[in-house]
């Protein structure tokens, strides 16, 4: 695409997200900000897995980590600005360790490895009552008191919301762009050919989780805030698998494909409310659907349209069976 | 004689009970063009793979220009100065041949630091430029790595092997696969990159002409082991290399 088509589509974007939530009610901009804030979760899970390759099936985990972290920060007292960033780090950190595992076991194998984490991080949060509530959870999480700018009323915490999600996108932004994400796409590309380059696969493996991890953590930081109230139960392993879903909805290893896979896994079912009783049978249908005919994601949709009109080249797939088959 | 640039001493490497190398001894000089030559089944691919550490050796050390560098990473090898291109197909396809070739360059500028928040090509484009230029497929700068023929990407993938301006070369067929006038291609810009940089080369190869053409020196593996060791002239009349070949 175009750069300047692209900077347009960007715009356009930004302006329709500020728009949208205006003359809604709280239920709609609860939707919305909860858009936003799984936008994070799966961007940091779309680096991990669509841009470097490593499945997860923890990115859960990551939310509650940068959740309860910033809870119980700020239920202690602590402005939510200084919370925030000690629940990242600590998905840093835990995110690095996580990556580990990755260096040693790949596919179906580190799946079941970091889907074991998820289950151990939602043991931890239910059992130590005396730290994280237990089942009860934790209540009455304050939400980020700015000054002249409160966002203890829903609009305002969307707007803040969004302002965090958009810096957020261009660090990733950033990211994938840099000479780092050349590395990530190398090492999920031919891992084996990007070490014989130089490139330090084990570090890089590591990084991708860790960083991958701090956008759970933001989002977690984030979704205590809107929800005021969080519990183990929501973030458990099928929150997991609804983050992985919706980077797979949207497009893996595509810059706004979390965007698009967060807004039909978050905003499609609220849409189809008006079928009732049926709309979570149409919603999976449709979700099924797609997957089989645009097994790339949303983004996908945009390729085939535009390589209906523009013959462009395509990397080909015989020469790489080819050369396994020698 | 000068230090040698590539040192191997007594690399033996088994799989179960099959010896795959047992006991190669050889040195490569600055500026040579090293031929491999043997048999399928000869060990030449697990020699190649024992020295740029994907494999582990039972036994044997490997310097480069005179350091130890038995059993390092293949990443910290690479950052030595010892590129190599793979007998498979080795590109990343769905990566510009101009992002293969800075990614190729990448890790060798910089600190990861400067990676993260430096300029996007880590401040190669002009080289880069400048080796896609001298494999020529200026054409080709932003098409996609997979969808070039066969020959355009192994000639892609030779030229990332050059991208850091590596001291040593290991090429592992690079003409399998590759028709006649592509062939004629690469063995010209690989010898005219020889010429102009005294880079060291070892060079595993099956087609004969385009070993002799190319190639300085010639070492013969056959089960394993080294069999014979001369110039192109000498081995092509030495019988026991006939004979290996062709099972006589």
């Amino acid at each position: 695409m175009a750069a300047w088509l692209r900077r347009i589509l960007i715009l356009a974007l930004i302006a329709l997200a500020i728009a949208a939530p205006l003359g809604q009610g709280n239920y709609i901009i609860y939707v919305l900000t909860s858009w936003l804030i799984f936008s994070i979760a799966a961007m940091g899970l779309n680096l991990t897995l669509g841009y470097a390759g490593q499945i997860s099936l923890a990115q859960a985990s990551f939310m509650a980590i940068g959740a309860y972290t910033t809870a119980l920060l700020t239920l202690a007292g602590w402005h939510w600005l200084a919370a925030m960033p000690l629940g990242v780090l600590a998905c840093f950190v835990i995110g690095f360790g996580l990556g580990y595992p990755a260096l040693r076991v790949k596919g179906h194998f580190l799946a079941f490895v970091t889907l074991a984490f998820n289950t151990l991080v939602f043991l931890v949060l239910r059992n130590e009552e005396w730290l994280t509530g237990g089942t009860y959870g934790l209540v009455g999480i304050p939400r980020p008191n700015l000054g002249l700018f409160s966002t203890m009323r829903s609009l305002p915490f969307y707007y803040f919301t969004l302002v965090v999600t958009i810096i957020a996108a261009l660090a990733m932004w950033g990211i994938v762009r840099s000479p780092w994400g050349r590395a990530f796409r190398a090492l999920r590309e031919n891992p084996i050919r990007a070490e014989s380059l130089g490139v330090d696969t084990r570090r890089i493996t590591l990084l991708a989780f860790a960083i991958g991890s701090m956008y759970g953590g933001l989002a977690g930081a984030l979704i205590a805030s809107l929800v005021q109230f969080i519990e183990p139960g929501s973030f458990g392993l099928a929150h997991s698998l609804r983050i992985l879903l919706m980077v797979a909805v949207g497009g893996a290893g595509y810059f706004f494909g979390p965007f698009l896979g967060a807004g039909v896994v978050i905003l499609l079912p609220e849409i189809l409310r008006f079928t009732e009783g049926y709309y979570l049978i149409i919603y999976a249908v449709l979700v099924i659907v797609m997957l089989i005919f645009v097994p790339t994601g949303m983004i996908g949709v945009w390729g085939r349209i535009r390589d209906r009109f523009i013959a462009r080249p395509v990397a080909r797939a015989d020469l790489q069976q080819g050369a396994q088959l020698k | 004689m000068s230090q040698p640039v590539l040192s191997v001493r007594s690399i033996e490497k088994s799989f179960g009970g099959i010896k795959a190398v047992r006991g190669v001894s050889f040195d490569v000089h600055k500026g040579e063009i090293l031929g491999l030559i043997g048999p399928n089944g000869s060990g030449k691919s697990t020699l190649f793979n024992c020295i740029l550490g994907q494999l582990e050796p039972d036994a044997g050390q490997v310097h480069v220009n005179g350091r130890d560098v038995s059993g390092l990473r293949p990443s910290k090898l690479n950052r030595l100065g010892v590129g190599r291109t793979f007998q498979q197909l080795s590109v990343f396809p769905k990566m510009s041949v101009f992002d293969n070739i800075v990614l190729a360059g990448q890790e060798h500028r910089g600190t990861m630091l400067s990676r993260l928040f430096g300029p996007s090509d880590a401040g190669l484009a002009a080289d880069a430029e400048r080796m896609i230029s001298f494999f020529r497929l200026n054409h080709l700068r932003g098409t996609l790595a997979g969808s070039l023929s066969y020959g355009q990407q192994k000639l892609l993938d030779a030229a990332m092997a050059f991208m850091a301006g590596p001291a040593l070369v290991l090429l592992d067929e690079p003409a399998g696969g590759v028709n006649l006038t592509m062939l004629a291609h690469l063995r010209e810009r690989l010898a005219a990159y020889n010429a102009e940089h005294g880079t060291t080369f070892v060079v595993i190869e099956h087609n004969m002409e385009f070993v002799m053409s190319l190639c300085t020196r010639v070492i013969v593996l056959a089960e394993g082991a080294i069999i014979a060791e001369g110039t192109p002239d000498e081995i092509r009349s030495n019988q026991t290399v006939i004979d290996a070949y062709l099972g006589g």
